[in-house]
């Protein structure tokens, strides 16, 4: 949070041009959709996009940027189960056994 | 009778060096990601099991998606203009942009209201397919959250604003609070909207 005006001011002005940012990474979203792009190539830059616009509200709308240690370490533990979430529906598409055990008696 | 004050609405706690409100409003948005987190989990599982899964775009409406994203884009951006407002002590200003942010959150529901109608219409429904499900739970989940943001945010510009004649530092902080709310609603959508429309 800003501690006084004139550091509000940057602030307020680093958000606006996010908010730039912002619009024509929406643009640029949309725009590769309509590539025809194989669907893992589409599915990749979908996400890297999003992922580029969530990192810049979360920074900066949010000010996380400048927010205090205790908020960030207490959201890093929600990223970790975040990413446990994701990754958990992957791994159960991974159960097939692709090779032979061989029992010696 | 005495009254009791409560501790650290608006002077920041010195082990945590935060007031209680922010720590509160975090670990809130913080149980909020797990909540969408655990809908975008089984969106994965859904589409991993499934043989064929539609494309978006096929059945779905990415214009006013579109339009969407941009409105509520912009009334992120509001938002914090009305915040700011606040810091800098113009009153008239926060409730000229926090009435541009209900606005844009009303436009929202309008556009969602048409995407609805349109699929329903069609026979469209979440018991059509998996996809539709998914589709219907996740939005529908984010539809409430820019309800209940919008009613926080009328709240604090008409009665809530009492506030700024006593407390303002206080009010300020609510508003703030309000925010990010409103900003994780946004985020939110910014994850939806390439996985429901574009993928």
């Amino acid at each position: 949070m800003a501690e006084n005006l004139e550091e509000l001011d940057q602030h307020i002005r680093a958000c606006i041009a996010i908010f730039v940012a912002l619009l024509c990474l929406t643009v640029i979203t949309v725009a590769v959709s309509y590539l025809n792009l194989p669907v893992p190539a589409t599915i990749t830059l979908a996400l890297c996009v999003a992922l580029v616009k969530g990192s810049l509200v979360v920074s900066y709308f949010m000010h996380l940027v400048s927010e205090k240690k205790l908020i960030l370490w207490s959201l890093s533990l929600t990223v970790i189960f975040f990413i446990i979430l994701m990754v958990l529906p992957v791994v159960t598409d991974l159960d097939v056994i692709s090779h032979t055990i061989t029992v010696k008696h | 009778m005495s009254t009791i004050e409560i501790p650290y609405v608006s002077k920041p706690r010195p082990d945590t060096g935060l007031v209680n409100a922010k720590l509160g409003i975090w670990l809130f948005l913080a149980s909020e990601v797990m909540l969408f987190g655990g809908l975008f989990s089984a969106y994965v599982l859904l589409r991993i099991g499934a043989e064929i899964w539609p494309e978006g775009v096929s059945i779905l409406n990415v214009p006013l998606a579109t339009l969407n994203t941009v409105v509520l884009i912009s009334s992120s951006i509001t938002m914090v203009m009305a915040w700011a407002s606040l810091v800098r002590r113009d009153i008239n200003k926060y409730r000229f942009y926090n009435y541009i942010t209900i606005a844009c959150g009303l436009i929202f529901l309008v556009v969602k209201y048409f995407e609805y109608s349109a699929k329903l219409h069609h026979g469209l429904f979440p018991s059509e397919s998996t996809f539709l499900a998914i589709y219907f739970t996740l939005t529908g989940l984010h539809v409430l959250h820019v309800i209940g943001g919008m009613l926080v945010l009328a709240y604090l510009q008409f009665i809530g604003s009492k506030m700024w004649n006593t407390d303002p530092a206080r009010f300020t902080g609510r508003v703030e609070c309000a925010g990010l709310f409103w900003h994780l609603v946004d985020l939110v959508w910014i994850f939806l909207f390439p996985t429901l429309y574009l993928m």
